[in-house]
């Protein structure tokens, strides 16, 4: 029986959504502001026993672990930013979060993105088979090209400026790809929620 | 009189192209036109690289996604959940999204219909979600017990046999990451994959998938299901259709109907462009 209101609610609130589509109506500010106020309370009941409780509240009280208390401290002072006398309290805390990520990020960025990144373009330019040769080629070309085009310390002109044409055209033909792949999400997330209407509620498909 | 038809169709109400696309999918959906797909090498090169693992390993499959990407994603889902469980893997699970441990349970019991003598704690587990992001993966090259001291059902992963053994990503053949944004394939490639250099194959939302092609090309990631398309070469290849499978018509149609729409809007409007140059002449 649950199962089946639940259905029912999902289609009314897909239909809702989909109201908006010929105007902005109350059905679909109700579902909007629903959805809103679902997901805080979801991830706010996620945090409090996800991470609150098993990695802070549970070993400081039940543990004793007293260490506990300096980052207790420190998200405790996260919320003065909603205090004007004492918001500045809250940069200590963004400091540690944006320190230990930023440290983290460096290094994932440094091996993952960039050494790796510039040792795969290091391809011969002639393999021996044409087809091989020629994704090369364009694979280096466009590298190059997408690189120039973002060099700004030097006017476009002359060889630079032909390299940057080179760039851009090599970079509106990767958005156009990124557009089509966008679109073609897009069209599966209508796909799947039509399929939720006639299947799962409707049952006009088997 | 072809200059008012133009005129319309440069400014024709954008619920018109909404209606038609709505109908070209629903319409698709009820009577299916079986347009053949072909199976590209990024997601053959993914389900290679799971057979190719000796049976009885264990692979790390972390499902970081939500309802939002569910028509994307959830297919993919199951898809690898059903090659790993036949080729006789242990499936480890995790997810860094909160709202992907309720889809992966679903997705798993799901499978299981297919393989009623696989057991829980033994061939797979869930060890549930964990917030933190990067610092999680960076906690699990460390120790993996540490960063997940007990599954969802609350069991010390110490008393659990598939994780016997399981210390770091060296005990683990495998990563899979379905993925559905951030954090996802980006993360682990630049986290885990670049560090620990553990075999990483990604599922992602088509609009992540460009974004993702670079660490294909550079050996980075071993294969790359990208989207619903993705999602349908990799069940075809299984020869397990799915829900992504039979979306694919829909979508090959719904493509075409966007592309005539585009078509027509391009001859309106350059036609146009040319009739009132003429007439400032």
């Amino acid at each position: 029986m649950w199962e089946t209101i639940g259905i029912w609610l999902g289609a009314g609130l897909t239909l809702c959504i989909f109201s908006f589509l010929y105007k902005d109506n109350p059905f679909y500010k109700f579902a909007e502001h629903l959805y809103v106020g679902i997901s805080a309370g979801y991830w706010a009941a996620m945090e409090w026993h996800n991470v609150f409780l098993p990695n802070l509240w549970k070993p400081l009280t039940e543990q004793g672990k007293l260490l506990l208390l300096v980052p207790f401290a420190f998200g405790i002072l996260l919320f003065s930013r909603f205090t004007k006398k004492f918001s500045w309290l809250s940069r200590w805390s963004m400091a540690l979060i944006i320190g230990i990520y930023a440290g983290i990020a460096i290094i994932g960025y440094g091996s993952g993105d960039l050494i790796l990144q510039i040792r795969a373009n290091l391809l011969p330019l002639w393999t021996g088979n044409w087809f091989t040769s020629f994704n090369n080629i364009l694979l280096v070309v466009g590298v190059m090209g997408g690189l120039i085009y973002f060099f700004f310390s030097k006017e476009h002109k002359g060889a630079l400026g032909a390299g940057a044409k080179i760039g851009t055209w090599f970079l509106m033909i990767s958005f156009g790809a990124s557009f089509g792949y966008t679109v073609m999400s897009r069209m599966s997330l209508l796909i799947g929620r039509v399929y939720f209407l006639m299947v799962t509620w409707l049952h006009i498909l088997g | 009189m072809i200059k008012k038809i133009l005129e319309k169709l440069e400014s024709l109400d954008r619920r018109i192209i909404f209606i038609f696309v709505f109908l070209s999918i629903a319409i698709t959906l009820l009577f299916p036109v079986n347009i053949e797909f072909s199976v590209t090498p990024p997601v053959k090169s993914f389900y290679d690289a799971i057979e190719s693992l000796p049976p009885g390993s264990k692979v790390l499959v972390s499902c970081d996604y939500d309802p939002g990407s569910m028509p994307e994603l959830y297919p993919m889902n199951v898809a690898a959940f059903y090659q790993l469980l036949r080729k006789n893997l242990k499936v480890i699970t995790i997810q860094l999204w909160a709202t992907g441990t309720p889809l992966v349970e679903r997705a798993m019991s799901e499978v299981l219909k297919d393989f009623p003598d696989k057991k829980y704690g033994v061939d797979w587990v869930n060890l549930g979600f964990k917030e933190g992001r990067e610092v999680v993966m960076v906690s699990m090259g460390t120790s993996i017990p540490k960063t997940f001291p007990t599954d969802t059902r609350q069991t010390k992963v110490e008393d659990l046999p598939i994780m016997q053994g399981v210390k770091t990503f060296d005990d683990i053949v495998m990563l899979v990451n379905i993925s559905g944004g951030l954090p996802g394939t980006k993360e682990w490639v630049l986290q885990v994959q670049s560090r620990y250099r553990v075999k990483l194959g990604s599922g992602c939302t088509a609009v992540s998938a460009p974004e993702f092609y670079p660490y294909l090309q550079s050996g980075q990631l071993v294969g790359l299901l990208g989207g619903m398309k993705g999602a349908a070469e990799y069940e075809k290849l299984l020869k397990r259709p799915g829900t992504a499978e039979r979306g694919m018509d829909a979508q090959s149609v719904s493509h075409v109907v966007v592309f005539l729409f585009i078509l027509i809007g391009n001859i309106a409007f350059f036609s146009l462009k040319k009739a009132k140059k003429r007439l400032k002449v």
